[in-house]
């Protein structure tokens, strides 16, 4: 039955993100983005809230809620609304728990997943994007060579959040023609985290390129086994959580510059009672809601694990698209205020032109 | 819960109402739109003969959404013929009372076929609808109508023909701005209403649109809807205007739901052109990987998907009573345009054959347009969707 109320243990958990996000991250989000670093506190804080854990089953030492793309999809958007860089922050474990939670065998399971149940964020990461004109997903440069009992990696990564201080990193690379994840620990000869990036946006958050040189790991460090993933699913799932995030930060966009035009006083009346401006408003608002509900449906999709490939590709292309077009009006709606960083619209509408760029930076 | 899920008996009425418009509308979709005015006597009858199955009841809910989108897929001005009380009927439910549900409509399924139809726009004013000069007065015996309605949907059937009716705004007190303004109900046939032009439109040929004219129309008292009492009081909002705004409530997110069916018709026929030349859209690719073609359906089917999960929430925010103002405007306003520029786009990716009337991609090009404008033009949802989220009376944003 077709239902657009999200279920009660769902409402919970939105209003404990949406609690943090507002006292927590929108009291620091600015000064987060100057200083390029989120305190340890708050996301150590936020770790202890489950946001990524309570997606692993009790087996593996968790609280063992379902893993529901909904759930994680409102989850996202309530905390993007707070803060991407933060949100990419808090939930950047997940790149590494979520397709082992999903695809692997029970043996990666046991390995893994209890890392990610314990009181301390746990340092992990996944790198997908490369430096290069062109970047297809489905296409990588990196490249996965079976030798023996082994694989030898090689290639150049990119936008790989945290990687300075991630313990385990799930690196995708080419192996036989398509697309296969591969675990990787810190340390292991080959592996180079390179410079921290110097991005537009979302700059609380550290990315660095990384290079693998013949970097060697055992075959059952393959991602699921000897039936390896499906590479599609985790490209859908996260297309979602980036689409969720998209919203999240259009919709603070939308709320502030709508606050500020109805402060706002020019010729005598606040600005928003000019249709130029409303109007403006309006179309923000229902390109907000507009993309929400593909969001939830692609994520329904998700859930019932069916092929989502069709939803997730076209919310994305659509959220990509509303989440500039929403912030730059919000810059717009402010004005010359809008352009300074005293405002936070500026740093809305650089974060949000990063969504196009950050394929599998953010997965649910 | 989220859910898109259909029930399997309505997966089944789903596909009877694309049967049904595949089977029904398809055929004579071309004959009706180059011999405007012509009514379709034969489909007619077969719809009233099948009208127990439940393919062609409007119905406020979710589902209908995806029953209205597809007989609109067959055909939107042929939809349009439906017997049914229709926008009459959408005023009825919104603002009469028990008594006046059952003596107006309890028997419209009966007998012959039966319209109904709502006369709001004059020659003067469109959008403004408050400023309506159609007048109703109480001269003892019961209301004298005067006034001309123009652009009314159905506007023929339902003043001709016996057991059909037209929902007519008129103003008790033109002194008292909104406050005055009240609806009618005007039985078929009435002695003092005509109908004095049909007009030659654009698109949706099939559906009459006309101009009625009411000279001394008498009424019996008990056919107003809502209260006869005019309150002067300061909140400019009155009943009587509220109850054409919950109307449209109502009757909005049912336009965005005829206005999908278009824009479908148009992206299938695209779709299955470019599948014959072997063109398949590569979903999930990168941006820069994909085709002009492939980028240009990709938004086309994004913006329809938007638009269709606006309009799924808006109906079944009404089905579950929950006030739909805002979401049923936003449902209105981007289905409207989303399906305006869907067809454009279809026309111009089939070059010749989009433009030729040799098929029907130019018609629904021309049908698609009217979603746009009618129930309120997307100039004047986007309006309501501003004071909305705004927060702002009609006098804090014009």
């Amino acid at each position: 039955m077709i239902s657009f109320s999200p279920t009660e243990e769902q409402k919970m958990i939105v209003s404990m993100a949406r609690q943090f996000a507002n006292d927590e991250m929108r009291k620091i989000y600015r000064e987060c983005d100057e200083n390029g670093s989120t305190p340890d506190t708050v996301i150590d804080t936020a770790w202890k809230m489950g946001f990524v854990s309570s997606s692993i089953p009790e087996d593996y030492g968790a609280c063992g809620g379902e893993h529901s793309a909904i759930t994680g999809s409102l989850i996202a958007e309530e905390l993007a609304w707070g803060d991407l860089s933060m949100t990419m922050h808090i939930l950047c474990p997940a790149l590494f728990a979520y397709p082992i939670l999903g695809m692997s065998p029970e043996t990666q399971k046991k390995k893994y997943l209890p890392l990610f149940c314990t009181e301390k964020y746990k340092g992990a990461t996944a790198a997908l994007i490369e430096p290069r004109f062109g970047f297809d997903p489905y296409s990588l440069s990196t490249i996965a060579q079976p030798d023996g009992s082994q694989y030898a990696l090689n290639g150049e990564k990119c936008y790989v959040p945290l990687a300075a201080q991630a313990d385990l990193f799930l690196v995708y690379a080419r192996e036989n023609g398509s697309s296969q994840g591969f675990i990787i620990e810190k340390n292991t000869k080959g592996l180079e985290v390179g410079e921290r990036e110097k991005n537009m946006g979302i700059r609380a958050l550290a990315t660095y390129e990384i290079s693998l040189k013949d970097c060697r790991i055992p075959k059952e460090n393959r991602l699921g086994g000897e039936k390896g993933c499906d590479f599609n699913h985790i490209m859908n799932r996260s297309q979602v959580a980036l689409s969720a995030m998209a919203v999240g930060v259009a919709k603070a966009a939308l709320e502030y510059s709508k606050d500020y035009a109805k402060e706002r006083v020019a010729f005598g009346q606040p600005i928003a009672s000019r249709q130029a401006i409303a109007f403006m408003l309006a179309e923000m608002a229902i390109e907000v809601d507009a993309t929400r509900l593909m969001t939830w449906e692609a994520a329904w999709k998700l859930d019932r694990k069916e092929d989502a490939t069709k939803e997730a590709s076209l919310v994305k292309a659509y959220a990509d698209d509303m989440v500039v077009m929403v912030s730059d009006r919000a810059v717009q709606i402010l004005g010359g205020h809008g352009y300074v960083r005293e405002h936070p619209v500026e740093l809305w509408l650089r974060n949000g032109r990063g969504f196009v760029t950050f394929d599998g930076m953010a997965i649910v | 819960m989220i859910d898109f899920e259909l029930t399997p008996e309505q997966q089944a009425g789903i596909e009877a109402a694309h049967e049904a418009a595949e089977e029904l509308f398809r055929p004579v979709s071309r004959y009706y739109d180059e011999h405007e005015h012509e009514s379709p006597e034969e489909l007619i009858d077969n719809i009233w003969k099948r009208r127990g199955e439940g393919l062609f009841d409007l119905g406020m809910d979710a589902v209908a959404a995806f029953r209205i989108e597809e007989l609109c897929w067959g055909d939107a001005g042929l939809f349009l013929c439906i017997p049914g009380p229709g926008l009459g009927g959408a005023a009825i439910f919104a603002s009469g009372t028990k008594e006046q549900l059952q003596r107006f409509l309890g028997s419209f399924n009966e007998g012959e076929p039966k319209w109904g139809a709502m006369a709001m726009t004059e020659p003067a004013c469109g959008s403004d609808t408050s400023a309506i000069s159609a007048s109703a007065a109480d001269d003892g015996s019961g209301w004298v109508l005067n006034g001309e309605k123009i652009f009314v949907t159905w506007g023929k059937r339902a003043a001709e023909n016996p057991g059909g009716l037209v929902v007519v705004w008129a103003t008790v007190d033109k002194s008292a701005g909104r406050a005055g303004m009240k609806s009618f109900v005007v039985p078929a046939g009435t002695p003092g209403m005509r109908v004095e032009k049909l007009e030659k439109k654009l698109g949706i040929r099939a559906s009459d649109t006309a101009t009625l004219i009411f000279d001394n129309c008498r009424i019996p008292f008990e056919n107003i809807l809502g209260s006869p009492e005019v309150k002067k009081v300061d909140k400019p909002q009155t009943k009587g205007f509220k109850g054409a705004m919950a109307t449209f409530d109502a009757t909005r997110p049912i336009v965005a739901a005829m206005a999908l069916g278009v824009g479908r018709a148009a992206l299938d026929f695209v779709e299955e052109a470019l599948d014959k030349e072997g063109i398949s859209i590569r979903y999930g690719l990168p941006k820069q990987k994909l085709t002009g073609l492939e980028r240009d359906v990709i938004e086309m089917e994004a913006n329809y998907k938007a638009a269709k999960l606006l309009t799924l929430r808006a109906l079944w925010m009404m089905s579950q009573f929950q006030p739909n103002n805002l979401e049923a405007s936003m449902a209105k306003a981007k289905a409207g345009l989303a399906v305006t520029k869907i067809t454009q786009k279809a026309v111009e990716i089939m070059g010749p054959l989009g433009y030729s009337r040799k098929y029907l991609l130019e018609k629904w090009m021309r049908d698609a347009k009217i979603n746009d404008i009618f129930e309120g033009t997307g100039q004047i949802n986007m309006l309501i969707v501003a004071r909305r989220i705004l927060d702002y009376s009609r006098d804090q944003l014009k």
